[in-house]
């Protein structure tokens, strides 16, 4: 296929058109981000560049090339197809970083189908209220987290197929097949999805303040921004060795853990092994890594075991350094200039926007606690929170707005247009993040706007929470806040009030938190549970949780005259 | 294998490992490094180890390398032990 593509008409006169024309497109035609990440790649005459350099936590490691990738993607996408799976259906990625998810996820697309990747720490309940949500028709997983997969099947009935990609010697049952994609048939000319700029291509899913999980859906033609900011945030080149520590479970791991680094032709390391900081070093020096984009949790971690760890290991191969996930603090900005001799580019953007939006770009002076400045072709305001105009006062605190004009943004939230809808304002989409500018257009991050908690970089939900808190036996009721923290800047603290009959233990505080661990993820699980008598509540009984977010961070309470009396 | 090692090999099997996960656990396999507990997860390994010692483990001590293992974590429940309670 000829790599085209169409875009909105807004984006069309914008600075992404340089982007388009690096990548070849061709107004109205098919384009599809597979075959663009891989066939493209190996068009350009780099087909034998390493695509892919892998390891895991006992040191195995794999290596592939871009027709590796090519090739084994093909085998993917018609070894779906056998499984009678369709264009537009969901198919979800419930792997670990494994070398399948990889190919796996271009073969999704290739196939016209959808991938829904999900954090595969996620627990049951987690696993079922995004699957269900999504109508996903298989599901690609491994042995490892099959259970999970097998114990909800029965209640998703739309749910056709579970894939194993390790499934030697293990029995399968009903509707679950085996995938080696080393040992597929060949599937050389696979005819790939003519896919437009608007089809849709991946579902991520992110959490709010109220209702279930919402699936944010991402189109082909996102590929644009995907492409050129890494190219120009991450300063990403051709010969780069690039290092993404983000799972694919959440969109870094996709945006650029796969499509921005792809797209550009770039090798990347994939580790699939947890935290270790000297592992870490090891990988870098070793693989000789170029450009290395983390999160301020984790390099809050490496700080913790100081530079000597660092200047112990040969890390001379570093470029570049970015962050993304939540606000960089100054002085992991500072440790890391005097440690690495350049400092972390914090990044800024969301599950919705698909691609970074502000940024501290490679030239830009780095104020040390700044978010940066707007990327070229994104435009970038804070709002009064009441007239939900820019302000144009410097330094006030606002909400961060964009114009939603650039190629990467979300098309809609998977069968919710309400909640779509409630996004946007006069023209503008609301982040949920505040945020002030100041006099050299500077973005500063305060804050939330909502009661989201984001913690080591991930949202998590208070109502998800709180809703699996009121299946304990024990529970009668809880509030699900943020608490600060000085390595993942929020942890999860839960506000419990208990049924009669039963009293607070130490036993029962750590039998909730496991329990919400298994059914939610680790991310959920509170890392404090406070029991209380009550909880502070409006006239009309609802629980209002941030009188008690406040009172963990030593604000000012707000306005009380609304609460109940006690 | 001592009696302390045996009471976290089994409480890290019961809590952490996945059912289907066919993995020998050790003594010495990798927790962290290894996926088995992630540092979320440590807060409330952590959480028991001190309810079931009476000890705190102090946040500086409580790191992913001491984690990494069932024979650290016995090593430094054992340090802590004998260690001068502090508040």
């Amino acid at each position: 296929m000829n790599p085209t593509l169409t875009l909105p008409p807004a984006a069309v006169t914008s600075p992404w058109t340089a982007a388009e024309r690096e990548l070849g497109y061709h107004a109205g035609g098919p384009v599809n981000l597979g075959w663009l990440t891989s066939d493209r790649i190996c068009a350009l005459g780099r087909g034998a560049h390493p695509a892919l350099i892998w390891e895991d936590s006992q040191g195995r490691q794999r290596r592939y090339t871009f027709d590796d990738l090519r090739r084994l993607s093909d085998a993917a996408a018609a070894f779906l197809a056998r499984q009678q799976i369709g264009a537009g259906e969901r198919v979800c990625l419930f792997l670990d970083r494994v070398p399948e998810l990889y190919f796996a996820f271009l073969g999704i697309l290739k196939l016209g189908a959808i991938v829904q990747p999900l954090f595969s720490a996620f627990g049951e309940d987690s696993l079922w209220t995004r699957l269900e949500d999504a109508g996903t028709a298989a599901v690609v997983t491994q042995r490892r987290h099959l259970g999970k997969v097998r114990r909800i099947r029965s209640r998703l009935p739309a749910l056709r197929q579970v894939v194993v990609v390790d499934a030697d010697g293990l029995a399968l049952e009903p509707g679950e097949v085996a995938l080696a994609l080393e040992r597929e048939p060949e599937a050389e000319g696979f005819p790939v999805y003519p896919a437009t700029a608007e089809t849709p291509s991946v579902l991520h899913y992110t959490s709010g303040t109220t209702g279930k999980p919402k699936g944010a859906q991402h189109v082909h033609g996102a590929l644009v921004g995907q492409f050129q900011t890494a190219r120009v945030a991450l300063d990403l080149r051709p010969d780069d060795v690039y290092w993404c520590n983000a799972d694919p479970g959440w969109v870094t791991g996709t945006s650029y853990g796969i499509l921005g680094p792809w797209s550009n032709g770039v090798t990347q390391v994939v580790l699939d092994s947890g935290f270790n900081a000297a592992r870490w070093y090891e990988v870098i020096a070793r693989h000789r890594v170029t450009v290395w984009y983390s999160a301020p949790t984790a390099i809050r971690l490496l700080m913790r075991e100081g530079s000597g760890l660092a200047r112990a290991h040969d890390l001379g191969s570093l470029r570049h350094l970015a962050s993304v996930g939540e606000p960089l603090n100054p002085e992991a900005v500072i440790w890391s200039r005097e440690t690495f001799g350049r400092p972390f580019h914090d990044t800024y953007w969301q599950t919705e926007t698909g691609c970074i939006v502000i940024a501290n770009l490679p030239g830009l002076e780095i104020k040390p606690g700044s978010m940066g400045k707007p990327f070229p072709g994104v435009t970038a305001t804070v709002l009064d929170p009441v007239r939900l105009e820019p302000i144009g006062e410097r330094g006030r605190v606002g909400l961060i707005a964009l114009r939603p004009d650039w190629p990467s943004m979300m098309r809609g939230y998977w069968g919710n247009r309400t909640a779509y809808e409630s996004r946007f304002r006069n023209g503008w989409y609301l982040t949920g993040d505040r945020a002030s500018i100041d006099g050299d257009g500077y973005f500063w991050f305060v804050g939330r706007d909502d009661d989201v908690i984001n913690t080591g970089g991930h949202l998590v939900g208070p109502f998800e929470i709180e809703s699996a808190l009121l299946e304990h036996a024990a529970v009668a009721e809880s509030a699900a806040v943020a608490k600060p923290d000085a390595v993942n800047m929020e942890v999860v603290k839960c506000f419990v009030v208990l049924k009669p009959g039963f009293v607070p233990s130490d036993d029962l505080e750590l039998e909730i938190m496991n329990g919400l661990r298994r059914r939610l993820s680790p991310l959920a699980m509170p890392q404090e549970i406070e029991f209380t008598d009550s909880l502070p509540k409006t006239r009309s009984g609802k629980i209002v949780r941030r009188v008690l977010r406040a009172r963990e961070f030593g604000e000012p309470l707000g306005d009380l005259s609304t609460l109940m009396e006690e | 294998m001592d009696e302390l090692e045996k009471v976290i090999l089994d409480y890290v099997r019961k809590e952490y490992l996945e059912e289907g996960d066919e993995r020998e656990l050790g003594v010495a396999t990798p927790l962290i490094t290894g996926g088995i507990v992630d540092s979320f997860s440590m807060v409330s390994l952590k959480r028991f180890l001190e309810r079931k010692y009476v000890i705190r483990i102090p946040d500086a001590e409580a790191t992913p390398a001491a984690f990494d293992s069932v024979r650290a974590i016995a090593e430094l429940v054992e340090k802590l032990r004998g260690a001068p309670a502090t508040a």
